[in-house]
């Protein structure tokens, strides 16, 4: 009897340890999952109710589709009524086009940067970095009137023209730190081999791949979701992305349930795929200090 | 040494070709135009001819400021961009760092749900703007059935049409999304901690919350100073979301109208308000004001903060 006590009193604190390490444990990862249950249950909702007919929305709405529940209308509607396959050509030319140029003129500004000591570079590297933290948005008016005399107002190019300009303080700032590490023995050695400058850059491009890929990433997700530049540059039908397209067709049909989350869903699994896929190599950019100064 | 003289060095035609396309593209569309638009803000449009603009020193400023219809319309769209400024300030991040500091114990599960907290960010604001307004329209009810569950259906209340919820709504809707920012940038500046600085305090016995607010946090000081110059500049410049959710007009009754809103609908123009082109860049320039104050205090700060190098 009064062993069992005794071992009773000893267990007691041990008990309450016990109990603390376990909540020390569980509470943190509760969190984790009442937060993903928020991130996660409204794209849960539209995914799944646009896959059904209109009245299972309004009954089940937190159902997945069943046999009966199971209809296509809703894509029938979008692709009908809609221009989906240009908004995704439109998309798909201004991402690309627009990446591309910020990477071939933020690596020829970069290595200029950081390998040539020439009056003037440390002015153009502070104009280039005021570009990070001011916006190229506060420059609207300007912009909209210079693509007027340009007459470029409802093309792709100035869509492309501004992405570029607005990706490029970031992509040189991150870009200039990368080419400062290529070792000088490796440009020296190619100089005395009788390399040109523009042969040496060249040969310097695939050392900094990994800050390409992360660069790349991170450049397209804004210039994809943006709404403020197709909006204001380039609103005609023709050259609408799909941003754009899918939020004037949003609030066309914002009582035809079934196009607009068929609509939404059309718009959220290309960068949802997008996103599982890279969401490894993206983050580990960020904290491998890719994206850091 | 017969080769070796010194040469008079050729103009480096080689760096203008390297600068060129960048500085070209970044100066002609961003540098000239945001100075045509801070300077437009001098100027007004000649009634008599449309293509001319008549200098008129700050009168444009003086009207945003004073003028008994639009002053309100200004101050209010100021006051609001500071509430949602605060909003994402003092719920976003704080949440975000919390997410962080959970996130940074590392292990497979970790890694996992560091994936899911992200996803909300990728999306763009018009998907998220949509997703909102249906989960919270009384018409599907999912607000509703989903209040029900914990029997507080009662609470159930149009948020995004009332005027004194609607821009707490629209600013939540926006943390919600943007949560990942911070939470991304504090993890990865949680991890950079060495081993080696907490290890004594784990020696010591010091529990976690301690080793966090003792020793990690004041090592992330500078990401936080970071994160919120970010979110300062980001919101100061948003628009997308209240357009989406609630139209230039920012309804309802112009409760949720920002900076952003209010600029979009001086510039273009909405219903019976005719476009004025100068008056809108004298937003843009308060804007720019507003910012760069704001860039400014970050950087005086940066330079006077101990940042630790390991």
């Amino acid at each position: 009897m009064e062993k069992t006590i005794s071992s009773e009193k000893y267990q007691g604190p041990s008990f309450f340890f016990q109990l603390r390490k376990w909540a020390g444990e569980a509470v943190p990862v509760l969190i984790l999952i009442f937060w993903s249950v928020i991130a996660l249950f409204p794209i849960y909702l539209i995914l799944v109710n646009a896959f059904k007919e209109r009245k299972a929305i309004f009954r089940l709405p937190f159902a997945i589709p069943s046999g009966e529940t199971f209809s296509l209308v809703g894509f029938e509607t979008v692709s009908a009524r809609s221009h989906f396959g240009t908004y995704f050509t439109n998309s798909i030319v201004v991402t690309v086009m627009a990446l591309v140029l910020t990477l071939l003129f933020g690596t020829m500004a970069s290595f200029a940067l950081a390998q040539y000591k020439f009056k003037g570079s440390t002015l153009i590297s502070l104009v280039f970095s005021i570009g990070i933290m001011i916006p190229i948005r506060l420059a609207t008016v300007g912009i909209l009137r210079l693509m007027v005399n340009l007459r470029l107002t409802n093309t792709l190019w100035a869509l492309i023209i501004v992405y570029i300009a607005q990706s490029l303080p970031m992509t040189i700032f991150i870009l200039s730190s990368f080419m400062r590490q290529v070792p000088q023995e490796l440009i020296q050695a190619a100089r005395v081999d009788g390399a040109s400058e523009y042969h040496i850059y060249w040969l310097i491009l695939p050392l900094i791949r990994p800050a390409l890929g992360a660069i790349g990433i991170f450049t397209m997700i804004p210039i994809w979701n943006d709404l403020w530049w197709p909006l204001i540059l380039a609103p005609s039908i023709d050259t609408a992305t799909v941003t754009l397209g899918s939020q004037q067709f949003l609030g066309q049909y914002m009582t035809d349930w079934n196009a607009i989350l068929a609509s939404m869903t059309m718009s959220i699994v290309p960068i949802l795929i997008f996103y599982l896929i890279f969401s490894k190599q993206m983050i580990k950019s960020i904290t491998s200090g890719a994206l850091k100064s | 040494m017969t080769g070796y003289q010194k040469k008079q060095k050729p103009f480096p035609w080689h760096i203008v070709f390297f600068l060129a396309p960048a500085l070209i593209v970044y100066v002609v569309v961003m540098v000239m135009p945001l100075l045509d638009s801070l300077s437009l803000s001098f100027f007004t449009e000649n009634p008599a001819n449309a293509k001319e603009n008549i200098f008129v020193g700050l009168s444009n400023y003086k009207y945003l400021f004073t003028d008994y219809y639009y002053a309100p319309i200004f101050w209010g769209a100021l006051k609001h961009n500071i509430v949602f400024f605060l909003i994402h300030m003092f719920v976003q991040n704080p949440i975000g760092l919390l997410l962080a500091a959970i996130l940074s114990k590392g292990g497979k599960l970790r890694t996992f749900f560091r994936t899911v907290l992200f996803i909300p960010t990728i999306l763009s604001f018009v998907l998220v703007a949509f997703v909102w307004k249906l989960i919270l329209s009384p018409i599907w009810g999912v607000s509703k059935t989903i209040l029900g569950l914990f029997s507080m259906e009662g609470l159930f209340q149009p948020w995004l049409g009332l005027e004194s919820t609607a821009l707490i709504t629209c600013s939540l809707i926006s943390v919600w999304q943007y949560i990942g920012t911070p939470m991304i940038l504090f993890y990865t500046a949680l991890i950079g901690i060495p081993d080696e600085l907490l290890e004594a305090a784990k020696v010591d016995g010091a529990n976690p919350w301690l080793i966090f607010w003792k020793i990690k946090f004041p090592l992330i000081i500078p990401t936080v100073g970071l994160v919120s110059m970010m979110t300062f500049v980001g919101n100061f410049n948003a628009f997308d979301l209240i357009y989406t959710l609630q139209g230039a007009l920012a309804g309802p009754n112009l409760s949720t109208d920002i900076m952003g809103t209010l600029f979009y609908r001086t510039f273009f123009g909405q219903q019976q308000q005719m476009p004025n082109q100068t008056l809108g860049a004298t937003i843009a320039t308060m804007q720019f004001l507003i910012i760069l104050v704001g860039v400014v205090i970050y950087m005086v700060w940066q330079k006077r903060t101990t940042v630790y190098e390991y």
